[in-house]
């Protein structure tokens, strides 16, 4: 294992010399909305269409209300850093640090949170309840695109 | 949260106990076969325990046998049992368990239920000389073959460069500190006063004196966490034997009781979707124990709480009672009311008197239990805790696991 980063990262950063070395997700039907809403500049999210609740990470029943009829639908892309780190270790070949891990929270739903990254300032700038909005970082491989959602200060030039 | 302390009809656990426990040679790279640490805790907890090892009829261990990360493992339940010829009569090997020491918690329950009378309970790591001489950010999760796409909640951080829980955590302790005013310059005595408890352990990996100053100067992992905010991987196997209570007769010393267990997970099951971040599911399974016991935090004298982050330690504090929700860093200022001479002062509890896994070594939840133990038998050396008047404690915590893992234990000698 101590090498098998490295060799990952040549197996899947062949096709995207620019880009770092970053472990993607697997995409499937229950998930492919949130991985490649991003095509479409959509950060989607399953949503209950009988209570309105937000499901995130993906079920298919609303815990709210037990509702079956769940389908994906955009969010307005804000959101509000709850918390975050600086991190500064280097974990992946060409994914330098410092780089900002966030959890933000949507304003759809109170508890409706995701772990990103925020990108768009300088590491030090990063700070508790900062508004921010969502961006897309497409990685493409051999398996078809992702789209990372990542984010930025919604002041960001 | 429903009040559901008048819903605890039966408790179990009391029909068990703590009858020995073993380790292995603890160390860094000592480059030796699991199986074979594995054996060697186990054969030595049997001896401890005064059994034979024919009397073993059960095994229950954490993680199981996974080849993933390198070191995490590496002997299941069948290795073991193959390789000393066991009749078994219940057995049990995963992860999908309340923290570590779940493993634990299930050999309880299989002695209570009466479907096994001797489980012996074991955990064995190899994690430094899997590393080699790679270091520890060489090993990451999701990385390899179809692995290269992550899945089930990594799918939910590895993409963002956040593949260890140094990340996940470094994120509630940052929000801890900013809701609280917790800092730094008091978290550091989780480490220190660790450190110092390793200097008179003999088994603990890291024994020279740390300073409050070299913690603050060490290179940081994942803000506000620095590397002496992380525990140290290690190779070795700590062995946990689970007996029947009314086993004593047979038994070459007074078990330990087991008074309270809780397992609790009252919150969304993930590093990220918990509802408090500024703690983890580790508050309900602290909840859930101290629901079914009359004892309070105020009796416990020794408590060796997790610590893979010492982060998760405040929080365990916190959870268990002995200092409130928020008040962590201040308890822990200075190490008075943590040190191991505290055992037994009102407002005080001796706090990971061997070292913890962040100067001992990771053995991964196990050690928490071993140490618990071994101090309410007496048995533990120059770094025995007394109370005021020169007697031995007489309860203790063992708690292991962080983010959606945790499960507690409340001890008491004879």
């Amino acid at each position: 294992m101590s090498d098998q980063g490295a060799a990952a990262s040549s197996e899947t950063t062949s096709e995207t010399p620019d880009l770092p070395f970053r472990v993607m997700p697997a995409v499937t039907v229950d998930n492919e909305h949130f991985w490649t809403g991003g095509e479409h500049g959509e950060l989607r999210i399953l949503r209950c269409q009988a209570c309105g609740y937000w499901i995130h990470p993906p079920a298919p029943i609303c815990p709210q209300c037990m509702g079956r009829d769940v389908i994906p639908e955009p969010t307005s892309g804000l959101a509000t850093v709850l918390t975050w780190t600086i991190n500064r270790q280097p974990w992946y070949p060409n994914l330098d640090p410092p780089y900002v891990v966030a959890i933000v929270e949507l304003p759809e739903q109170s508890g409706l949170r995701l772990t990103t990254n925020v990108v768009g300032l300088d590491p030090e700038e990063i700070d508790f309840g900062l508004e921010v909005r969502v961006t897309f970082l497409e990685y493409p491989d051999s398996r078809g695109s992702v789209w990372l959602p990542m984010f930025e200060p919604v002041n960001h030039v | 949260m429903s009040d559901r302390k008048s819903g605890w009809t039966r408790l179990g656990e009391r029909e068990a106990v703590i009858s020995g426990v073993g380790q292995s040679e603890i160390g860094r790279r000592i480059y030796k076969d699991p199986l074979g640490l594995t054996i060697d805790a186990t054969l030595a907890a049997v001896e401890h325990a005064g059994l034979k090892l024919s009397d073993i009829d059960g095994i229950s261990t954490y993680p199981g046998n996974l080849n993933q990360p390198p070191g995490f493992s590496g002997v299941g339940v069948v290795e073991l049992q193959d390789a000393l010829r066991l009749d078994l009569n219940w057995f049990c090997g995963g992860m999908e368990l309340p923290g570590q020491l779940g493993a634990v918690a299930n050999a309880i329950a299989a002695v209570s239920t009466g479907l096994a009378n001797h489980v012996l309970c074991f955990r064995t790591v190899w994690e430094a000389s899997a590393q080699g001489d790679q270091g520890r950010a060489s090993v990451t999760m999701g990385g390899g073959g179809d692995a290269l796409r992550a899945q089930g909640f990594l799918q939910w951080t590895l993409p963002f460069g956040a593949p260890s829980a140094a990340i996940w955590i470094a994120m509630m302790a940052n929000l801890h500190f900013h809701k609280y005013g917790t800092t730094r310059e008091q978290l550091a005595w989780i480490a220190l006063n660790s450190r110092r408890n390793a200097e008179v352990n003999p088994n603990a990996i890291y024994r020279e004196p740390m300073t409050h100053a070299e913690y603050m100067d060490v290179r940081m992992i994942s803000d506000p966490l620095c590397l002496y905010d992380c525990d140290i991987p290690a190779d070795g196997s700590t062995a946990i034997l689970v007996s029947r209570a009314d086993s004593s007769d047979d038994l070459a010393r007074e078990p330990v009781r087991v008074q309270a267990v809780g397992t609790a997970l009252r919150g969304r099951p993930s590093w990220d979707q918990f509802d408090d971040l500024t703690t983890m599911a580790l508050r309900d399974a602290a909840a859930m124990m101290w629901e079914r016991t009359d004892l309070k935090p105020e009796d416990v004298h020794i408590a060796e709480l997790y610590d893979g982050f010492s982060f998760i330690t405040l929080s365990w504090l916190e959870a268990l009672g002995f200092c409130a929700q928020g008040e962590g860093g201040a308890f822990i200022e200075g190490a008075e009311r943590i040190k191991r001479e505290s055992c037994g002062v009102p407002g005080s509890v001796a706090l990971n008197t061997h070292g913890g896994q962040l100067s001992a070594g990771r053995l991964h939840g196990f050690g928490f239990m071993h140490e618990a133990c071994t101090q309410l038998w007496g048995e533990a050396g120059e770094r025995q805790c007394l109370q005021g008047d020169g007697s031995l404690p007489e309860v203790a915590v063992a708690a292991a696991g962080g983010g959606p893992l945790a499960s507690s234990f409340l001890l008491t000698s004879g």
